[in-house]
């Protein structure tokens, strides 16, 4: 933190990283946060909370029915059952795909999305092209996903209005019968459980 | 309020551009930033509800010229500001200019992980029955508030079902401007993308929203 970088130099630095730096160090020098606890948290979400998580519960929801039933009954509870809980997921609630409904998660209003199961939002997601369209053009959004759903399919789109967090869980890629849990979380992309994309088909996975 | 933050349904704002391989900060400043917002609410208090009013009322050329983390160090620093712990003069000279307030608690590293556990449940107990039931037809208020408020302009005046009933929340249009928590039954209600964008809605589909009793009445 400390190490003398060629460009660590304030001359150099831009505004943002300015202000941002007197901020960190009058609070530290206050005693209002602990530059620990600032490492921590940048770890955890950079690190170790991510769209991972929610490809565990979806190939997990795939693969055993009643995991499912229970994941559709209270997704709280279920989500929790594989350890990922609390902030921003104190409420999950999933919506599932089918062949005729299609599912889109947005926050019109900030940036609600649900972190233990994502962790952070990317920043198209809090952008605000996509906060306006996703309520009133949603194909227009998933055109520029390069997804197109069929003409007569539903499209929901779920606007994150409360402290309810939504994750779509997408329907089971073809040809992936027999599959192991983890096999099956391979297909499963961020954009998936946020409506914007699809599973990977078998063809589709990195080798 | 309604004003630039309440995008629903704004045209002009252009493509969505996802980025390939996004990185989870672009900036060294951004991670010091998400942190420090974070960390903060310790100190400070604030509910999330009040720390997303803050972020809104930031001037609508502001916000809209604003990138994600800017806005977030902007209403940081206005929360910091309403509670007394740091000044304009301490952030232009970059050091504490003033001794800190006595007794209030910083955010150790320790408890980080069990605080991001607990995050912060807004369900309470019910006090008085659920006025709606699932498949009830409701019309949403057309008030607009100069206040915090989570019903977004495109939905309000609309008539809506109720879609699922999700227990008894904290109402955070009251409890944004210290009002308090006023429990309220929370619903999900579906709108019919033809009710919202009449003949310019791309159907079949419809949106849905969180709404609380007091944004509700029978349709």
């Amino acid at each position: 933190m400390s190490a003398h970088h060629p460009d660590d130099d304030h001359s150099h630095l831009d505004a943002m990283t300015l202000r941002v730096r007197a901020l960190e160090t009058v609070l530290t020098e206050k005693g209002y946060v602990d530059p620990a606890a600032l490492d921590e948290l940048i770890d955890i979400y950079e690190n170790r909370v991510g769209p991972k998580n929610g490809a565990r519960v979806v190939a997990r929801a795939w693969s055993d029915p009643a995991y499912r039933a229970r994941l559709m009954e209270n997704g709280t509870e279920a989500i929790r059952e594989l350890g990922y809980a609390g902030r921003q997921g104190e409420h999950l609630v999933v919506v599932e795909n089918t062949p005729g409904v299609h599912n889109m998660v947005v926050c019109t209003l900030c940036s609600c999305y649900p972190w233990p199961v994502l962790g952070l939002p990317p920043v198209w997601y809090k952008s605000a092209p996509y906060r306006s369209r996703a309520v009133n053009d949603p194909r227009g959004v998933l055109a520029e996903f390069g997804v197109e759903l069929p003409e007569g399919t539903e499209i929901n789109v779920w606007d994150s209005t409360s402290e309810m967090r939504y994750l779509v869980l997408p329907m089971r890629p073809e040809g992936t019968e027999g599959w192991s849990e983890e096999d099956l979380a391979a297909l499963v992309t961020r954009d998936a459980m946020i409506g914007t994309g699809l599973p990977l088909s078998p063809e589709e996975v990195p080798a | 309020m309604t004003t630039v933050h309440d995008m629903g349904g704004v045209h002009g704002f252009g493509a969505v551009e996802p980025e390939a391989d996004e990185p989870m900060f672009h900036a060294e400043w951004e991670r010091r930033a998400f942190a420090v917002t974070l960390a903060s609410a310790t100190p400070g208090g604030w509910s999330i509800d009040e720390s997303r009013f803050t972020r809104e009322s930031l001037p609508p050329a502001e916000y809209l010229t604003s990138s994600y983390y800017e806005i977030w160090f902007a209403g940081v620093v206005n929360l910091l500001k309403s509670r007394g712990l740091v000044t304009d003069e301490e952030l232009a000279a970059g050091h504490a200019l003033e001794p800190p307030k006595p007794s209030v608690k910083a955010l150790k590293a320790a408890d980080v992980a069990a605080t991001l556990g607990r995050g912060g449940p807004t369900e309470r107990e019910a006090t008085a029955p659920a006025r709606f039931k699932v498949g009830d037809r409701v019309v949403t208020s057309r008030a607009n508030p100069p206040t915090h408020t989570r019903l977004p302009r495109y939905a309000r005046g609309r008539i809506g079902t109720i879609h699922r009933v999700h227990g008894v929340h904290v109402f955070a249009d009251k409890n944004a401007i210290h009002a308090g928590e006023n429990p309220a039954w929370l619903y999900n209600v579906r709108f019919e993308t033809g009710e919202l964008w009449g003949p310019d809605a791309q159907s079949p589909g419809a949106v849905h929203c969180d709404l609380w009793e007091p944004h509700l009445e029978a349709a």
